[in-house]
């Protein structure tokens, strides 16, 4: 690095955290306040959970793969549900592919409100981080009620599902559908509307559409670019075929297609709407018969572990596309391979264009606007390289530094 | 400025709380004081929250009408099922991850999930925590 007169320095973020599930480092270059470089480094930390699988017999690996994240347990039992029946021709009920369908959107409602909810905290206004995640109880009291536990579902089994959404049970979920839509007008006064939150996320964390589609981002993060990727749309599984669905992107609601953590926000914000509008389309079309096509669970181990293959589950995930891919074997009861793509993986790419020109005190709102956790911000130093001193924010510091530009853009206005 | 973010903190103050309360305000200075207090009724808990229809509790075994065929056994992702020599299983609770599938899997539905879920025991082989030691 040369000696350039301005101080330039280096701020490594990450890379582990024990909340975190996806760890990662990124390091970043600063001039003063404004971010010149910002490079990321995943792989820091490797849990083994495919490993595990690969000792496992693929019943086995189903509540396992569940835990892999969980916020996104029914994405991942999803996709290993799917790349199993893939392997071994294994078609599901037409009514599992309901119940799925209305359990994944259920999640992305959940995933998508936590998200705006951690956005409002890195904002500085914990008022809506409590508000947001006080509304999302009531997903989570109908996921809980279907499902019977609040999180890890144990919903997924080859060939469809495990428990039934009966006809009692739709009063319920038409509530909680409602309790959606009747609330959603307050959500975009608060997330679009009020104008220090504007002021904080319009034109924060630009993503272009060029270097959307380079970078090869998945989810809301490229589709706040413009960018029309959706695998519901594109490759349906489960009942998203029978339904007739758009892309979610800005300029559809008459804004700018920016890429910046606004358009984002705007993204996650109609994708709750229209997830309401497909459970209550699911709901509706539901169509009678059995809920699994695999019955006998016995017959269905004995085949499982004679029979071989690879297969492939790809899902649209809460962040974005996400795939898995499993191969079995005769020798082995075992599955005998499993690799998981998750979304977060694709989307850190995404930060260094995002990073660039912007200051110390948007870190935390920009890392957080690709929606993966950002626990990993728990260490963060600065080495100042002309004098060779190291200095340590810790993800509180961080905080700190955002809430008070918050303040600051705001004049003490707020909170 | 009368924004919606003062309307709505306004309005929370005023909400019913969501999540559940813990069974005392505040953490007594004594347990065991504070256990005798509440057998005598002169202090009040908040009972535990309902729930929901298809809870995934502790399980219950049922040894009679095991037939040790052990695909529960097989099925276990969490090795919370041991088979033992008499043609049973023993069940470690602490290890079980209440995804359900030894239930679903058992020709002779031995095993039943109940409403159970305070699991707390001294130590990790505690009496309650293993069925059929
Ligand atoms: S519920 Fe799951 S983890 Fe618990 S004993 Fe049964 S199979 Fe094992
Ligand atoms: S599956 Fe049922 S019958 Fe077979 S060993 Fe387990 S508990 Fe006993």
């Amino acid at each position: 690095m040369s000696r350039e007169k301005d101080t330039t320095y280096e701020v490594p973020i990450g890379p582990i955290h024990p909340a975190l599930k996806e760890p990662f480092l990124i390091k970043f270059k600063l001039k003063g306040e404004e971010i010149v470089d910002a490079e990321p480094f995943p792989g820091m930390n490797h849990r083994g959970i495919e490993f595990m699988g690969m000792h496992r017999n693929p019943m086995e690996v189903i509540p396992l793969s569940e835990r892999i994240c969980g916020i996104c347990s029914i994405v991942h039992q999803h996709m290993f549900t799917t790349a199993t029946e893939h392997a071994l021709s294994i078609e599901p009920t037409n009514r599992a592919r309901y119940i799925r369908t209305i359990m994944c959107e259920l999640e992305r409602i959940h995933s998508h409100i936590l998200w705006a909810g951690v956005a409002a905290h890195e904002i500085g206004f914990d008022t809506h981080l409590h508000f947001t995640w006080k509304i999302r109880e009531k997903v989570m009291d109908l996921l809980e009620y279907i499902a019977g536990n609040r999180v890890n579902y144990s919903m997924w089994t080859f060939g469809g599902v495990r428990r039934d959404i009966t006809e009692e049970m739709y009063p319920k979920i038409f509530e909680t559908l409602e309790y959606y839509e009747n609330l959603y007008e307050k959500l975009e006064e608060i997330f679009l509307e009020d104008p220090s939150i504007k002021l904080r996320t319009r034109g924060v964390g630009v993503l272009t559409k060029k270097d959307a589609l380079e970078l090869c981002g998945v989810g809301p993060t490229v589709r706040a670019s413009g960018v029309k990727k959706d695998v519901r749309i594109d490759q349906p599984y489960a009942a998203y075929g029978d339904l007739d669905l758009d892309y979610v992107i800005p300029s559809r609601y008459g804004f700018e297609n920016k890429g910046d953590v606004f358009c984002k926000t705007v993204v996650r914000l109609k994708e709750l709407l229209q997830s309401v509008d497909i459970i209550k389309k699911c709901v509706e079309q539901m169509p009678e018969g059995e809920i699994t096509s695999e019955p006998k669970k016995a017959a269905l181990l004995n085949k499982l572990g004679k029979s071989a293959g690879e297969g492939i589950g790809r899902i649209e995930a809460p962040r974005g596309e996400a795939i898995h891919y499993v191969r079995l074997s005769e020798e082995r009861d075992d599955v005998d391979c499993w690799k998981i793509r998750a979304s977060t993986y694709n989307n850190l790419s995404t930060y260094a264009p995002m990073f660039m020109g912007e200051q110390i005190a948007d870190i935390p709102l920009i890392a957080a606007s690709i929606d993966p956790c950002i626990g990993c911000m728990d260490r963060a130093e600065i080495i100042d390289i002309n004098r060779g001193e190291v200095q340590s924010y810790t993800k509180e510091e961080l905080h700190e530094l955002s809430v008070k530009k918050t303040k600051q853009i705001t004049k003490g206005g707020v909170e | 400025m009368p924004t919606q973010t003062i309307y709505t903190l306004i309005k929370q103050l005023f909400t019913k709380k969501a999540t559940n309360p813990f069974p005392v305000k505040y953490t007594p200075e004594n347990m065991h004081d504070a256990a005798e207090l509440i057998e005598k009724d002169e202090l009040e808990i908040n009972p535990p929250v309902d729930v929901p229809p298809n809870f995934r509790g502790k399980l219950k075994y049922d040894i009679e009408s095991c037939i040790g065929c052990q695909l529960c056994v097989k099925v276990c992702p969490s090795q919370a099922l041991v088979f033992k020599e008499d043609n049973t299983v023993r069940h470690y609770v602490n290890r079980c991850t209440f995804c359900g599938q030894c239930v679903d899997i058992c020709p002779t539905d031995s095993f039943e999930f109940t409403d159970e879920f305070l699991m707390a025991g001294p130590e990790k082989l505690y009496e309650d925590l293993v069925l059929n030691p």
